[in-house]
């Protein structure tokens, strides 16, 4: 089966050591993550990892289930790009003396949908959101002025899925799944 | 003082104690009536409250760390009550690891209460500080680690909530020194409720009635259990269920005594030593059903050639296993006892006789090539197989067998008649050698009115051998069988067959098990000749409290049947 990229979602408390007992199960199977990325939720208490790796869809499906059996995880979710809307953002740090000389870069900035975020000790910090493949077209076009440092997130996605946290959280409180109950059909 | 409403009906006030006593009170509070422990610096507060709760509360001292775990696991399996282990910090609960980690691959309800170095300590590399909470994160089903006195009852209601609901498993709680010292105002409330955790999934009612479809129309169904169904106390239902439908059924390794081996429609245990039919039979049914068991590469062989023709009902708590290993047709997520209760209805009476014939037929096979081999010998020395099959006839398939690893545990699986529930406890999805001993011991504190026989190897014996201090001590009556083949003989009979009869570092010379049981004040005999042997059951069997039986067995015999490690369940060798 193809690898390919996927991103995982996780809702967890905000608990510590979380972060451990997540990433050891990817490394269990040894999947590496590209990147990861842990917020703040609308919900408070609530966190949220966001993984992407590359591998399967069967093994990622099998993690993610792994992953959801973690007793402080509310949800953990595998998406595929089209499921959801995801972003990272790069930042990207030149010398002034070149921006200033090379008049054709605050044009290329704007074309690409960048912006300065700081000039300060004869630097300058040009910020870029987008995706992956976005913020690497803008580093190729910077490349030859000599970038000094250059760093990117990992990324943030939200589902496409109408389901609000809040109402997915409240499920889980008002679930009768604490206790076994025996029913008959 | 403040008075809160605890457990409906019971008013608790707050009480002003140490950390140390809350711990104490907490396992009172869960009906904790038996700790096995050992005790160390960081965790001497509690060890000091426990002076005053001797009549609560029943510490065993152990001999070393690994055999708490292992007492603990042993009286689990066997009371279906959670067990309980104190250790100290660093190696009092790195030593603890093997078990927990066992404890969690065969889904057993442990509680584990570790000391830690006082918290302005933590990441000092203090002495004896180990980052317990890392190292057992994988291997635990929750772990914390408490640092304020205040965070105790919590976190012991959760650990105990977590460990025995939905799968059970081992939970681990880390206390710091100085929150085991500090005084606060104590309240005890049992958990109830996690939102992150949900134990027991709602069962619903489609992949109910498409199972039941499928069990209807089927030709040659073929049933396999494992030990969800003693987990869950399902031994009931899984009996009216299999009568009912008339389904020829097998075990697992850790399903063996869920129900009788004496029935008609057993047919045996599955898996890499098990029975010649159900490994043949499994990739000749029309529908196979999986109850409470997770598919191990020992039961399967190779995945890619498993019950291929069959549609897969599987049958399990835990939604992480389904689709795991094999892909299903059907799964019900679900507590064993919970679905085949709803499930019974559903289903049609049914009798399937000229395919149970096909069994039959099988039994007959093994028989002939494998079992008369091993059951009667032309070997000077006995084999394993026939000394654990007449210990069966002796006990009438009615004690507790505990087994550690290896050859032996394979024959005591394959030769025990298990005809009593809850009589198997053995170290199956890790294979523990030290297992045995200590399980043992405390699967006969866990139920003291039943007949625990610990079956253990030579090499086995030697890795837990201290524990006989903790018999000698507490007077624990566990019946103990050494099978000495002086080899470490399963990985032998690995050599013999799959690396030239290379022997590389498996030949044993052992010492005087007789006298090393001696020492410890008991009882001891060693037992060479077939026609000694039965005197020497009578008089091990009878003799007051614990004794031991060493049997001296051929040095070089092999298990058989055998399906290789990675091969086709129907590749599977007799001889």
């Amino acid at each position: 089966m193809e690898k390919r990229e996927y991103t995982i979602s996780v809702l967890t408390e905000d608990k510590p050591g979380l972060l451990n007992k997540l990433t050891i199960i990817l490394s269990r199977r040894k999947i590496n993550i590209n990147s990861l990325n842990v917020s703040t939720t609308e919900v408070k208490g609530v966190s949220r990892f966001t993984i992407v790796a590359t591998a399967t869809k069967i093994d990622l499906e099998k993690v993610v289930k792994q992953i959801r059996k973690l007793v402080d995880v509310l949800g953990s979710f595998l998406y595929e790009e089209d499921q959801i809307y995801y972003q990272e953002i790069a930042l990207y740090k030149l010398s002034l003396e070149v921006f200033q000389q090379n008049g054709l870069l605050e044009k290329l900035i704007r074309q690409h949908g960048a912006k300065i975020i700081a000039i300060e000790d004869n630097q300058i910090v040009i910020e870029k959101t987008g995706t992956k493949q976005e913020t690497h077209e803008l580093y190729e076009v910077l490349e030859p002025y000599d970038i000094l440092e250059f760093a990117r997130s990992g990324r943030v996605a939200i589902s496409k899925s109408k389901r609000r946290t809040e109402a997915f959280i409240h499920e889980l409180e008002t679930s009768q799944s604490n206790t076994l109950s025996i029913k008959e059909f | 003082m403040e008075a809160l409403i605890e457990n409906p009906g019971k008013v608790v006030e707050a009480e002003r104690i140490s950390g140390s006593e809350a711990i104490l009170r907490c396992l009172i509070n869960e009906e904790v009536e038996t700790i096995f422990g050992y005790p160390g610096g960081a965790i001497m507060p509690v060890y000091d409250a426990l002076f005053d709760y001797e009549n609560q509360l029943r510490h065993i001292l152990v001999r070393h760390e690994q055999g708490a775990i292992h007492a603990a696991q042993g009286y689990a399996r066997n009371s279906g009550k959670v067990g309980v282990c104190f250790a100290t910090s660093g190696p009092g609960a790195t030593n603890l690891i093997t078990g927990i980690t066992d404890a969690q691959i065969d889904s057993t309800p442990i509680v584990c209460i570790t000391g830690q170095v006082a918290s302005h300590l933590l990441g000092s590399d203090a002495f004896q500080e180990t980052d317990i909470i890392g190292i057992s994160m994988p291997v635990t089903k929750w772990n914390f680690q408490v640092t304020k006195p205040e965070e105790i009852p919590e976190a012991l209601a959760k650990a105990f909530y977590i460990a025995q609901s939905g799968r059970p498993g081992p939970v681990l709680i880390d206390i710091t020194k100085d929150a085991q010292q500090q005084s606060f105002d104590f309240i005890y409330k049992r958990c109830e409720r996690i939102r992150s955790y949900q134990p027991y999934p709602e069962l619903r009612e489609e992949p109910l009635k498409a199972a039941a479809a499928l069990i209807n129309q089927a030709k040659k169904p073929y049933l396999l259990f494992g030990q969800g169904v003693t987990l869950s106390g399902a031994e009931d239902e899984l009996k009216r269920f299999v009568e009912k439908t008339g389904i020829p059924s097998a075990s697992t390794l850790l399903g063996l005594s869920a129900f009788s081996t004496k029935h008609p429609l057993y047919v045996g245990y599955t898996g890499m030593h098990g029975n010649y039919g159900p490994n043949v039979k499994t990739n000749e049914c029309d529908v196979f059903i999986a109850i409470g068991m997770r598919f191990d590469d020992r039961v399967t062989g190779d995945v890619t050639t498993y019950a291929k023709q069959a549609k897969v009902i599987h049958i399990e708590l835990d939604p992480a296993e389904i689709d795991k290993n094999i892909l299903t047709d059907v799964a019900i997520i679900g507590d064993a006892k919970q679905v085949l209760k709803a499930l019974l209805p559903l289903v049609n009476k049914n009798s399937h006789q000229q395919w149970l014939a096909e069994f039959r037929a099988c039994d007959k096979i093994e028989m002939d090539k494998a079992v008369q081999k091993s059951l009667e010998p032309k070997s000077k020395l006995m084999t394993m197989a026939e000394v654990v099959h007449k210990l069966s006839e002796k006990t009438k398939g009615k004690s507790v067998i505990v087994t550690d690893v290896g050859q032996h545990q394979m024959m005591a699986g394959r030769y025990y008649q298990f005809d009593e529930l809850k009589s198997h406890i053995t170290s199956g999805g890790l294979g523990t050698m030290g297992f045995c001993l200590p399980a043992a011991i405390g699967a006969k504190i866990g139920t003291p009115e039943r007949q625990v026989i610990a079956i253990i190897g030579d090499g086995g014996f030697q890795m837990t051998i201290q524990e006989l201090g903790v018999i000698m001590q507490y007077q624990i009556g566990v019946k103990i069988l050494i099978l000495n083949n002086s080899f470490l003989g399963m990985v032998r009979q690995w050599q013999q067959l799959f690396f030239d009869k290379r022997y590389a570092f498996t030949e044993m010379d052992n010492p005087d098990f007789i006298k090393i049981s001696e020492g410890y004040r008991i009882p001891a005999q060693r037992v060479q000749e077939r026609n000694h042997l039965d005197e020497a059951f009578n008089k091990w069997l009878n003799q007051e409290g614990s004794s031991l039986l060493e049997v001296v067995v051929e040095k070089e015999e092999n298990v058989f049947p055998m399906v290789p490690s990675g091969s086709c369940v129907s590749k599977i060798r007799l001889e």
